[in-house]
């Protein structure tokens, strides 16, 4: 009996379709970029090459398990070139195996992180255009990322004034380490274009940024970076929210993508007391911060937790909200996540529903 | 003895069924082939010249193991001090990396609870089977070459 009910569900996702909040398309070629670039930043690459924090052009600060940067090693499309660079290749292994109705871009390149910020300025207009010809374009179930040099926000905004018509692009994409902590003023312009225009802002953890990837500088290993991501969401909700961005912009919408979510209890919990005994200091933060949270932000699942008992996880989800969570693959990074077994828990149809499918079709208006 | 006691005692036995899956050399050394037999996917991996089988599903998420690596155990008692041992009697999941030992199916971080079914296969030769009650699925078995029988 319990087999019967479990397909039913299964049954019911399938014909609904899942939508993946985290998809990173490639270049099919080191250099593919320069394509979209204009002649005097072509040139300029061409001559000094892009620089950014990271240690080795081509390469990222800490070794993975696999080959490509940390791929999935069955992510290698068949007629060549890296995994997620050939649409062909995702559609088959992305698309269609794992039923996704719609997956959203993220990509991850220099452009907003480059040392040079006017060339990451151009590497970021470059990078929609990208985004749009390869992928969006030819593949309706596919939706870009309006790739933003945040830390020049007078650029950031222009960018994000030139693609917001093309209702292909469904959110903002900026990385987490920025060269302040995300809740400062330098920021705001964007978030008053993003409120303007109702389109949510995504942070990716990132594996770059201007800032080290823990409060106390590089850590040693992959392993430590890679639940460091958590560490740099963390810094951008609670300076977002105690330096008063939700009550400047009230219908701002911030999704954090790719940090895990089972320690933002844990942060609610402890935000609401200190903010009950301090919140003199912060006398422009009129609400609890928990409540902010509850309504300005979204969280993706990948990499999903997995607590020794399964159920845990239930606990977490209900005292997130089903409503907040959206679904993720990371495809076709190593430690991808599959829509059909990631969730280690049984899930309520309506839960089910909401975290694989009807959240991100509200946020981003997919429909 | 009730009558329902009777009739399951009356059932015949499910004799282990043997099925022809390969030819030798269709798996060479520190390579995987991912076979079917049964409904049932199966991952085949020489070690050595010897054939080891394993689901080929991964238990966490689904992966195919037969995309996998094949490692040795690492092992340290120390930073900067690795041991390495047991060459190629592991597979490392293509997805998360989770490192199956082919000899058990067992996993090596939770190796009572995270497990996948291993297989027992024998090489045998042509002539032999050409004999023997075995069933060649998709085989024209030939009697100088050599097979992999796999038994469920």
């Amino acid at each position: 009996m319990e087999s019967s009910v479990l397909e039913r569900t299964e049954d019911k996702t399938e014909t609904l379709g899942v939508v993946d909040c985290d998809v990173h398309p490639a270049f099919s070629r080191p250099d593919q970029l320069s394509d979209y670039l204009p002649e005097r930043w072509k040139q300029h690459v061409r001559d000094y090459a892009i620089r950014s924090a990271n240690p080795l052009l081509g390469t990222l600060p800490y070794p993975r398990l696999t080959p490509g940067n940390g791929m999935r090693r069955d992510s290698w499309p068949p007629a060549g070139g890296p995994p997620a660079s050939d649409l062909d290749f995702l559609r088959e292994q992305l698309l269609e195996q794992c039923n996704i109705e719609i997956g959203i871009l993220q990509p991850l390149a220099a452009g907003s992180v480059a040392f040079n910020m006017e060339l990451g300025a151009a590497l970021c207009s470059a990078l929609n255009d990208w985004q749009i010809d390869k992928f969006a374009g030819p593949e309706p179930r596919l939706r870009a990322s309006i790739c933003i040099p945040q830390e020049d926000a007078k650029e950031a905004v222009a960018e994000i004034d030139k693609r917001v018509t093309d209702r292909r692009f469904v959110q903002i994409a900026m990385p987490p380490r920025t060269i302040e902590p995300a809740g400062r003023k330098r920021y705001w312009p964007i978030y008053e274009a993003a409120e303007h225009y109702g389109l949510p802002i995504g942070l990716h953890t990132s594996a770059f940024g201007y800032r080290p990837n823990t409060p106390s500088g590089w850590t040693s290993f992959y392993l430590e970076e890679h639940f460091a991501a958590s560490n740099s969401l963390q810094t951008v909700m609670s300076s977002m929210i105690l330096e008063g961005v939700f009550e400047q912009f009230p219908k701002l919408k911030i999704v954090l993508v790719e940090g895990g979510f089972s320690w933002l209890p844990s942060l609610f919990w402890r935000m609401d007391r200190e903010w009950k005994r301090m919140r003199s200091e912060v006398p422009h933060v009129k609400r609890k911060p928990s409540e902010y949270a509850a309504e300005n932000f979204w969280y993706t699942t990948q990499p999903i937790e997995e607590p020794e008992k399964n159920t845990h996880l239930l606990d977490i989800l209900r005292w997130i909200g089903p409503d907040r969570l959206m679904f993720s693959t990371d495809y076709p990074h190593w430690d991808f996540d599959d829509p059909r077994y990631a969730f280690k828990v049984p899930l309520t149809p309506a839960e089910k529903n909401a975290i694989f499918r009807d959240n991100a079709m509200k946020l981003f208006r997919l429909q | 003895m009730t009558s329902a006691q009777a009739e399951v005692k009356a059932r015949p036995k499910r004799e282990a069924s043997r099925h022809v899956v390969a030819r030798v050399d269709e798996v060479a050394e520190g390579k995987s082939k991912l076979v079917n037999v049964e409904g049932r996917a199966i991952a085949i991996f020489n070690v050595k010249g010897e054939y080891l089988a394993i689901a080929n599903r991964c238990p966490h998420e689904g992966a195919d193991l037969c995309r996998g690596s094949v490692v040795p155990l690492i092992e340290s008692d120390t930073p900067g001090v690795v041991r390495l041992s047991r060459h190629g009697e592991l597979v490392r999941c293509p997805w998360h990396g989770w490192e199956f030992d082919l000899r058990t199916g067992k996993s090596w971080c939770d190796p009572s609870r995270t497990r996948v079914k291993s297989y027992d296969v024998k090489v045998e030769r042509g002539a032999a089977l050409v004999e023997g009650p075995y069933q060649a699925e998709v085989y024209k078995i030939s009697v100088e070459d050599e097979y992999l029988v796999l038994e469920l």
